[in-house]
């Protein structure tokens, strides 16, 4: 059994669940307790688990985000919600300095098991302080994971696996994709972070991607189905473990990838992706590995400057068909 | 200074027992700055020496439970609460029975089984790691409290003043002791902050803000008490000022020649020590001999320590790679 429903439902859900299951699970952020936050995430749990369990807290970023972490390292299992994932650099140094070093630091003595909810990504309009997508900036720092799910069914599961995680796990969440709808399973179990989904299956090409841009992916990949490319739509679904297994299955199929992401190109996670496939599958490429991200520009507030920086299903396409006549050299 | 006599409540065993730890703290820490200086340890190293009254009083108003987060400048709060001095060296000395297993050294030291959360290499990173950790004790409802310990210069950082907020406001059973030794790194206290008793901050944040003789371990004990009783009592957190001196420089190595020889010479005449064992001798009778066995006993257990730490093997470098996560999803999060 299964019902439809938002991709916000799915993480609310999760919460709720998980706060169901283990007392030691509370939720704490700007707005999050009785207005249910700016996106309305976690809506109605302060009514139903109480204000000592769903904490509203000041504008203080790195209190909010090191009293997460402070109670984690005494066995709470702190969900902290920054509101624009851009606010996460007022909190860096508890999340870089002290969550993600914990573990290392004191020899594997004391670990740090809390779940930074990330909303990342445009909105549409939100311009340069409020869209950006971070999600490499954590990839990169040594004890952070990272999860990047695209649908609610994904959300769900991962948000139970992020909260049940006995490591710091960044989860982001694409502000674009709060209302969009899916089939979740009546009965979700956690999802083990690390392991990709092929959304499509296909022949030609391998097409990685995760959040919002995923389902523009898809979509890319429906469109040049008509022009007869088969392009197989691998979603990430975690970057931090990334699924090496999944990216080369994929491509000892179709012996190209281009990877698709919102965040700007440069230093983006594409190239990690990009590095892996070229340093450890290179027998199995018969093309260059293409990129198709953000540019390297804040984000613009007027929505065809917006439009310009951020990649769509028809410039993903385009990517794909120039790849489909590319040869390595 | 306060005067031993009103301090009937604290027993002789126990003034003698915060001599020891004082001078534990400091011959610690004098033997670390020799081999440090002879160059057989690693890293950086930040002592605390002349500050050790603070650490003894504040630990004695703690109880099994309570929690600490401290400093760079940790080595005193972590003894004095408790922690093995073998295992300390150990560390120090970047070997395998550290407590950090030889991945933290002086700035990251921890011993969980005494709550002590932590050493900390960023100035005033550990007030927000505290504020959470008493969000956690009054969440479980075990009437245990926090202390975080950091210096004057940490009360310029966004840290403390959002923490101060938020525990106030949450009413966290959290003790902010700051160590207020006037300088900021080498920056003397008037030209880092425009105010000279940091406790005034606490008025804005509706908590008491109390200043006590960093100097005196029962002046400490006293401010540490009362506020640790007050955090129990699920009132909220205070914030404590304890005035005191660094007798060296920031760090080791640092030969603080920016501080006028008048003041260092003043603060060396209350080194907390020597007049903490001067009034032992003059209003409790307690014989010089006494004092000097303590000493004596301070330097068995500190050899011991430092023969111990030699004798521990070195981490293979592999060890490098372990420890990241504790779940590392078959080795794939390490790839």
């Amino acid at each position: 059994m299964s019902t439809t429903m938002t991709y916000s439902q799915a993480i609310r859900e999760a919460l709720a669940e998980e706060m169901e299951r283990d007392p030691e699970v509370f939720l704490l952020g700007e707005d999050v307790g009785e207005s249910g936050g700016v996106f309305g995430v976690t809506k109605g749990l302060a009514a139903r688990f109480g204000t000592e369990r769903v904490l509203d807290t000041p504008i203080s970023e790195e209190a909010i985000v090191g009293a997460a972490v402070g109670a984690s390292l005494l066995g709470g299992r702190a969900v902290v919600e920054i509101m624009f994932s851009d606010f996460a650099t007022l909190a860096m140094d508890m999340i870089v300095n002290q969550a993600a070093k914990t573990h290392y630091m004191t020899g594997g003595r004391l670990t740090a098991p809390l779940t930074i909810r990330l909303v990342t990504g445009t909105a549409g309009a939100t311009a340069a302080q409020h869209s950006q997508s971070l999600e490499a900036w954590f990839a990169h720092v040594p004890g952070l994971k990272c999860v990047v799910p695209s649908t609610p069914a994904d959300a769900k599961a991962l948000m139970k696996a992020a909260i049940r995680d006995p490591d710091p796990v960044c989860f982001f969440e694409h502000k674009l994709l709060y209302n969009r709808k899916g089939e979740v399973d009546d009965k979700v179990e956690p999802l083990p972070l690390g392991r990709a989904r092929v959304a499509r299956e296909g022949t030609d090409v391998t097409l990685v991607s995760y959040l919002k841009t995923l389902h523009d992916a898809v979509e890319a990949a429906e469109t040049l189905a008509d022009e007869g490319v088969s392009v197989e739509v691998l979603d990430a679904r975690s970057l931090v473990p990334f699924d090496r297994d999944a990216l080369r299955a994929s491509l000892e199929k179709t012996g190209r990838l281009l990877i698709a992401h919102e965040a700007p190109q440069r230093g983006g996670f594409g190239a990690e992706i990009a590095a892996i496939a070229a340093g450890e599958m290179f027998d199995l490429l018969s093309a260059p590995v293409a990129r198709v991200c953000g540019t390297n520009t804040p984000m613009p507030y007027a929505p065809e400057l917006e439009g310009f920086v951020i990649p769509d299903a028809a410039r993903i396409a385009d990517g794909v068909r120039a790849l489909t006549v590319a040869k390595v050299a | 200074m306060a005067k031993v006599e009103k301090r009937r409540a604290v027993s002789d065993e126990r003034l003698h027992g915060f001599l020891r730890e004082m001078l534990l703290i400091r011959r610690f820490e004098e033997k670390v700055e020799e081999r440090f200086r002879a160059g057989e340890l690693p890293g950086f190293l930040h002592v605390a020496i002349g500050q050790e009254a603070v650490a003894v009083g504040v630990c004695a108003a703690l109880e099994e439970g309570d929690v600490i987060t401290s400093t760079h400048r940790g080595h005193g709060h972590m003894l004095a609460r408790g922690a093995d001095p073998r295992r300390m060296y150990a560390e120090l000395y970047a070997r395998r029975d550290g407590y950090n297993r030889a991945k933290g050294g002086s700035l990251h030291m921890i011993d969980t089984e005494l709550g002590f959360l932590g050493a900390n290499g960023i100035v005033g990173g550990g007030i927000p790691l505290a504020t959470g950790a008493a969000l956690q004790l009054k969440r479980s409802g075990a009437g245990r409290v926090a202390v975080s310990f950091f210096g004057d210069g940490a009360t310029n950082e966004g840290a403390f003043h959002e923490s101060l907020n938020l525990a106030s406001l949450w009413k966290l059973p959290c003790l902010y002791v700051c160590e207020n030794n006037l300088y900021g790194e080498f920056t003397r206290q008037d030209r880092h902050q425009p105010i000279s008793d940091v406790a005034l901050r606490s008025a804005s944040y509706a908590m008491p803000g109390v200043i006590a003789d960093g100097n005196d371990v029962l002046d400490v004990l006293r401010a540490a008490g009362e506020a640790a009783a007050r955090a129990r009592a699920g009132e909220g957190p205070t914030l404590i000022e304890a005035k005191t001196y660094r007798h060296r420089g920031h760090y080791e190595g640092d030969m603080g020649a920016y501080r006028p020889p008048d003041e260092v010479a003043e603060w060396m005449a209350r080194d907390p020590i020597l007049t903490f064992g001067a009034r032992l001798v003059a209003d409790q009778g307690v014989k010089q001999t006494d004092l000097d066995a303590a000493a004596e006993d301070v330097e068995r257990t500190l050899d011991g320590a430092a023969e111990y730490a030699d004798a521990s093997p070195h981490p293979e470098p592999d060890e490098a790679l372990e420890d990241v996560f504790r779940e590392t999803v078959g080795g794939a999060a390490l790839r």
